[in-house]
């Protein structure tokens, strides 16, 4: 098999304006990736599945991974003008500004995203894998993808468990509903931030520590605006 | 009635189930097969549309046992997840254990001993076998054979999951592999006991084809049922013996080599038709050269350690980065993909179902076929719902 680097050497030679990343494995499998702009996607995915030399046909595993927002700290150093007393010419002292470099902590929230990898075999050349990952813009507005189900069949019920679990949107799949959890339900359970209902063990007719804790949560419920629904209120 | 194409679909050709329009006499019949029906192997729902006999439409309801094992597994550390991997198919646990261990040794580079490899490949086809037998025994009973020939495959997997109890201490739910290695050593009364077992599988597997190779009901109701053609079952991610008996020479055994396999003499079984008895029939003889696999390891079976000396069971934490390993579970291809970030708990854990995508094309395969079809080209699949909904 071409090494990760032809490979998308030859994806950009034949997709113009492809947008493909290397994204370098450090573990012991060495299994390096390549990261592909979202409007290119299915360009690119028919290009590897046509391909006679590449001919990978076998989309093997399609899974999600949650990068939630990250906060992090770090130590700037800047330049500031500071005012300073120094001796002047004459003896006499003098105000004078002065630069000054100051070492300052800040803080900036790098917005996390939703990552969407696919696991590519190739039954006729027998080589593989080839991981292609795809990014959303974030995690609650834009989390749109184009879905590769009408290149690879095998994509159609693994992203709808993407769709169920993390919340991508695949754009242009046929039959996009959720896969695991009822229909009714609301959040993503496999995103890094769910929270477990507390009426988890959720019974028809409510008793001891089971109803304390569902009045519980009826009770916020009401203080706060906009209650997220986890499809078990209803019942 | 009659079958047209839909357009949108006619650009991707294959890539869609047909679409097949009722002859416009009478009123279509939605039938909810399942979540428990008997032939459904478990909790599972196909909703069906029948015009008459026929089926027109069939969508697979999932979900009924979903636990969410991949979350539990990210907040449990690596070894945690290893018992918990036996739940997922568990008619094969030492393949399940096998794969995750495969993956993590990937992960972080282990090698694994001589001794330990050969004793995984003695255990996951003595599981492949008895896997194949029982869910042949299971399609059979679905064709109406109530008993008969489940009883003769689940006599013989007793014998073999008598050898797992008295190895790994439990006869399903085994938890036997470690990252670089097996958890405890085979005795030599172990691999006596082994020997004894393999010796007389050749003559089940004869017993059990003369009774059921040549049955004019199972000929029957088989050939020509649930075809499903080889270009569709590569691009439906299909695995397994669905996939070679749909005339694909594909098996991770052969393909990646993982383990040892590139040391055995084998061959792989290949349908022609793809369609029910094909898959029956690559299965049989999938059993055949099972055995020949197992004779070759246990006469080759070396002496030495079964655990990497480097291996660390406590405070186990992989470098950052990511792995997928798959191996050829007796369902189709098995996979798990890691993604750690230097913690005691894996960042991402997934585990690639073969039991759900080969359900990919159930209504392709079904469309047009009788509703008594339904559950014998269900039941060719093989799945396990403990490992559809995870």
């Amino acid at each position: 098999m071409k090494t990760v680097e032809e490979i998308k050497a030859a994806i950009e030679a034949a997709v113009p304006g492809a947008g493909v990343e290397f994204v370098s494995n450090p573990s012991a499998s060495a299994q390096h990736s390549l990261r592909i702009a979202p409007q290119s996607a299915v360009a690119v995915a028919k290009f590897l599945r046509d391909d006679a030399d590449l001919a990978f046909d076998f989309l093997s595993n399609v899974t999600g991974v949650d990068w939630p927002d990250k906060e992090i700290a770090e130590k700037v150093k800047v330049m500031r003008w500071v005012t300073k007393t120094v001796d002047g010419p004459d003896g006499q002292k003098v105000d004078q500004p002065v630069e000054e470099t100051v070492e300052e902590t800040r803080k900036r929230i790098e917005s996390g995203c939703l990552e969407v990898v696919y696991h590519l075999y190739s039954v006729g050349k027998k080589h593989g894998p080839l991981v292609l990952r795809m990014r959303t813009v974030n995690r609650t507005d834009q989390v749109d993808l184009p879905s590769l189900t009408p290149v690879w069949r095998s994509a159609e019920l693994q992203e709808r468990e993407v769709f169920d679990l993390y919340g991508v949107v695949f754009g242009g799949h046929p039959d996009l509903r959720r896969l695991l959890m009822w229909d009714g339900f609301k959040d993503h359970p496999m995103r890094r931030d769910y929270v477990e209902p507390d009426d988890f063990e959720y019974e028809p007719t409510p008793h001891d520590e089971v109803l304390k804790r569902a009045q519980e949560r009826e009770n916020r419920e009401q203080r706060t605006e906009g209650p997220r629904d986890r499809g078990l209120a209803a019942g | 009635m009659t079958v047209v194409e839909n357009k949108a679909e006619r650009a991707e050709g294959w890539n869609r189930p047909q679409v097949i329009e009722p002859d416009g006499e009478g009123e279509l019949l939605e039938v909810a097969m399942g979540p428990h029906h008997p032939s459904t192997h478990g909790v599972f729902r196909m909703d069906v549309a029948l015009d008459g006999e026929r089926v027109v439409r069939l969508k697979p309801v999932f979900g009924y046992l979903h636990r969410n094992h991949e979350k539990i597994a990210e907040g449990a550390s690596y070894l945690a997840s290893m018992p918990y991997t036996d739940r997922l198919d568990y008619f094969c646990s030492l393949t399940n254990n096998w794969a995750y261990a495969l993956a993590v040794e990937k992960l972080v580079g282990q090698v694994v001993p001589e001794r330990a490899e050969y004793i995984r490949v003695i255990l996951a086809e003595l599981t492949r076998v008895q896997n194949h037998a029982s869910s042949i025994g299971f399609l059979i009973q679905e064709m109406g054979a109530s008993g008969t020939p489940l009883m003769y495959a689940f006599k013989e997997r007793e014998k073999i999951l008598d050898l797992f109890e008295s190895l790994t201490g439990s006869r399903m739910m085994c938890n036997y592999m470690r990252f670089g290695g097996c958890r405890v050593d085979v005795s030599a009364s172990w691999l006596d006991a082994t020997r004894k077992v393999v010796a007389g599988l050749p003559a089940f597997v004869d017993e059990f084809e003369a009774l059921l190779s040549s049955n004019e009901i199972l000929m029957a109701r088989c050939q020509g049922v649930g075809i499903l053609r080889p270009e569709l079952a590569i691009n439906a991610g299909v695995s397994g013996p669905m996939l070679r008996g749909s005339g694909v020479n594909y098996d991770v055994r052969k393909v990646d080599h993982y383990g040892i396999y590139d040391r055995f003499k084998f061959r792989i079984p290949l349908g022609d038709h793809g369609d029910i008895y094909d898959r029956y029939m690559v299965r049989i003889l999938e059993m055949r050269e099972s055995i020949k696999i197992i004779e070759q390891a246990l006469r080759d079976l070396p002496a030495g350690p079964i655990m990497d000396t480097r291996a660390k069971l406590r405070g186990f934490r992989p470098k950052p980065g990511e792995a997928y390993g798959r191996i050829e579970a007796p369902k189709g291809e098995l996979g798990f993909y890691l993604i750690s970030d230097g913690g005691l708990n894996p960042y991402r854990y997934r585990v690639r179902p073969p039991s759900l995508i080969n359900l990919t094309i159930l209504e392709d395969m079904c469309l047009g076929h009788n509703v008594a079809d339904v559950v014998l080209i269900f039941g060719s699949v093989d799945i396990v719902l403990g490992e559809v909904d995870r």
